[in-house]
């Protein structure tokens, strides 16, 4: 087996004295797909801004390819190639939807020294297969739920990265834009990055994910191949309270 | 880019202000004069850290005394020149704008506005107890004789001041255009969208605000000599807070220009009223403004512009960007 590309390692985080994630374990290999559910409030969101740096764990370490990351602030993290997109979208207002992913390129994905031309043209192969070509230059503040859902996922993957955490990316959206962020997510993970997917819309779920790991208040209660952890009767409780 | 056009009208503004020491032969037109290039320098500074990054710092005062003190320390301890007065006044803003930045850069919003007006209290208080510059009571200084190719102290100063003026914007205008730009617009519109998108927010923040922090402090190093005299209570004005946030305001923050039309239109209006009713009623002018373009226009004269000649751009510098 290949070298994880993360590794969360007994994971804790503790606000005061409510433990949001309680030492939470798990591996991803190179390329998965991982599904991560549970109920409203079991610190799914906590888990993963303990992965991205948004947040610092309390105990516990987060490795991220091969080096020991659970110190290093969101940035570094980023620039490492670990990329998010936000429960809320949370655009760059008040530049263009082109703006918000040079954004990334100049700043996550520093290293690669590429010019101005390089750059705009790397920007627009993303937007393009993103299907927001024709957005490049609207404001981020003009675009649909849809659209913004979109350019959160284009503006993490122009930071180049190997990990791609998705937090309920297809929240509000009609069945027929989730099934479109849905093979933007595959087409995405086809090109080689792993992706964590956070998701309630479990049909979305299923399709997507090769493992799944439910939480719930802050523990993992379940892992595994979709249809068992579906079949997990403690899931089910935690769900549908049954 | 418009790159040698900026430079060709920096040219010829200092080339202007030059000839206007050499033909006008009214010295209060350079008294006058100097007051508004000095605004413009600090609504330009002040820009940097709260146009840019979306910082609002309450504590222009505080740069801007401690330059005078620092002129008046510079004169009296080694008697340095105004260059040299001016040069480690602009570094000890800098690292004034290091220090304040890396305590309070933490906060957000109105908290870190008011940091930053308990910082110039706590330097203003400092100075009024320290003996040497005069304390609470205040000093004279005795100006030096203008060095060539001047006959005048205030010509000189006017100059000086204009050349301020041209590195205060140019910088801003680097800043404006670079990648620290683009990260800082990312900060002012989403802090924790920036940071995980890869942008070092605390680094360019603390970036701005030694920036900022060395152009406000530079400004406040020629006062002393202006003035001939430095005394608290006038060098840590607080009228220079709200002057600096407002003329920024109303000429817009998004741009460079914007400060600097800002700073133009209020402190000529104020020294035109300075002179023909009071000097009291430049402060009530200063309010009124405010409150109109906070009402009618949010984005100062800029946004007034777009909106009425450009609608639908949001990039003035054309998105191009250079790393």
């Amino acid at each position: 087996m290949s070298h994880p590309v993360l590794h969360v390692d007994q994971v804790t985080k503790r606000f005061g004295g409510f433990t949001a994630v309680d030492n939470v374990s798990l591996t991803l290999r190179p390329g998965e797909r991982f599904g991560l559910i549970g109920p409203n409030g079991s610190g799914k969101t906590t888990l993963i801004n303990c992965i991205s740096g948004a947040l610092r764990s309390t105990e516990g370490r987060v490795t991220f390819d091969g080096h020991d990351v659970s110190t290093l602030p969101a940035y570094k993290r980023t620039r490492r190639g670990i990329a998010r997109s936000f429960q809320i979208p949370r655009p760059f207002k008040s530049m263009t939807v082109l703006e918000n992913l040079l954004v990334a390129i100049d700043f996550a994905a520093v290293g690669h020294g590429l010019n101005a031309r390089q750059q705009e043209s790397e920007v627009t192969a993303i937007l393009d297969k993103m299907g927001l070509g024709s957005k490049t230059h609207v404001l981020s503040s003009q675009l649909s739920q849809v659209e913004l859902r979109k350019m959160e996922l284009a503006r993490a993957v122009a930071s180049r990265p190997k990990l791609l955490i998705s937090d309920e990316a297809m929240a509000g959206l009609s069945s027929s834009e989730i099934d479109e962020v849905l093979d933007l997510l595959i087409a995405l993970n086809k090109d080689g990055i792993t992706i964590i997917m956070i998701e309630h819309i479990m049909h979305a779920v299923m399709r997507f994910s090769d493992r799944v790991l439910c939480m719930e208040a802050g523990r993992v209660i379940a892992e595994g191949a979709p249809k068992d952890v579906m079949a997990n009767p403690r899931v089910q409780e935690a769900y549908l309270g049954v | 880019m418009r790159g040698n056009g900026f430079w060709l009208a920096a040219a010829a503004f200092i080339s202007a202000a030059y000839g206007l020491t050499v033909f006008a032969t009214n010295d209060y037109v350079f008294f006058a004069g100097y007051i508004i290039l000095q605004f413009m320098v600090l609504a330009t500074a002040w820009n940097i850290l709260g146009g840019y990054a979306g910082y609002v710092n309450f504590g222009t005062n505080a740069f801007f005394g401690l330059g005078v003190y620092t002129a008046v320390f510079m004169a009296k301890a080694f008697g340095a020149p105004l260059l040299l007065q001016i040069l480690v006044a602009g570094l000890v803003g800098a690292v004034l704008g290091f220090a304040v930045g890396l305590l309070t850069l933490r906060m957000h919003g109105i908290f870190f506005s008011i940091a930053t007006i308990a910082m110039s209290i706590i330097i203003e208080t400092f100075i009024i107890n320290w003996k040497f510059v005069g304390g609470a009571s205040g000093v004279q200084l005795l100006r030096p004789p203008p060095t060539a190719p001047f006959d005048s102290y205030i010509r000189m100063l006017f100059v000086i001041a204009a050349v301020m003026v041209v590195l205060a914007v140019a910088v801003a205008r680097y800043v404006q255009n670079s990648w620290i730009g683009r990260g800082l617009r990312a900060v002012r519109d989403d802090e924790i969208a920036a940071e995980c998108t890869g942008v070092p927010t605390l680094q360019l923040k603390l970036l701005a605000c030694s920036i900022s922090g060395f152009f406000l402090c530079a400004m406040g190093a020629p006062a002393a000599m202006y003035l001939q005299y430095a005394d608290p209570a006038s060098a840590f004005n607080l009228n220079y807070s709200v002057s600096a946030l407002a003329m920024s305001l109303i000429g817009g923050t998004a741009h460079w220009i914007g400060p600097l039309l800002g700073a133009l239109l209020l402190a000529s209006t104020q020294q035109l009223l300075t002179v023909t009713i009071s000097s009291e009623v430049n402060v009530l002018v200063l309010g009124l403004m405010l409150v109109l373009f906070v009402v009618g226009a949010p984005d100062g004269l800029i946004g007034l512009y777009r909106r009425f000649f450009k609608p639908k751009s949001s990039d003035p510098s054309g998105g191009s960007s250079a790393p």
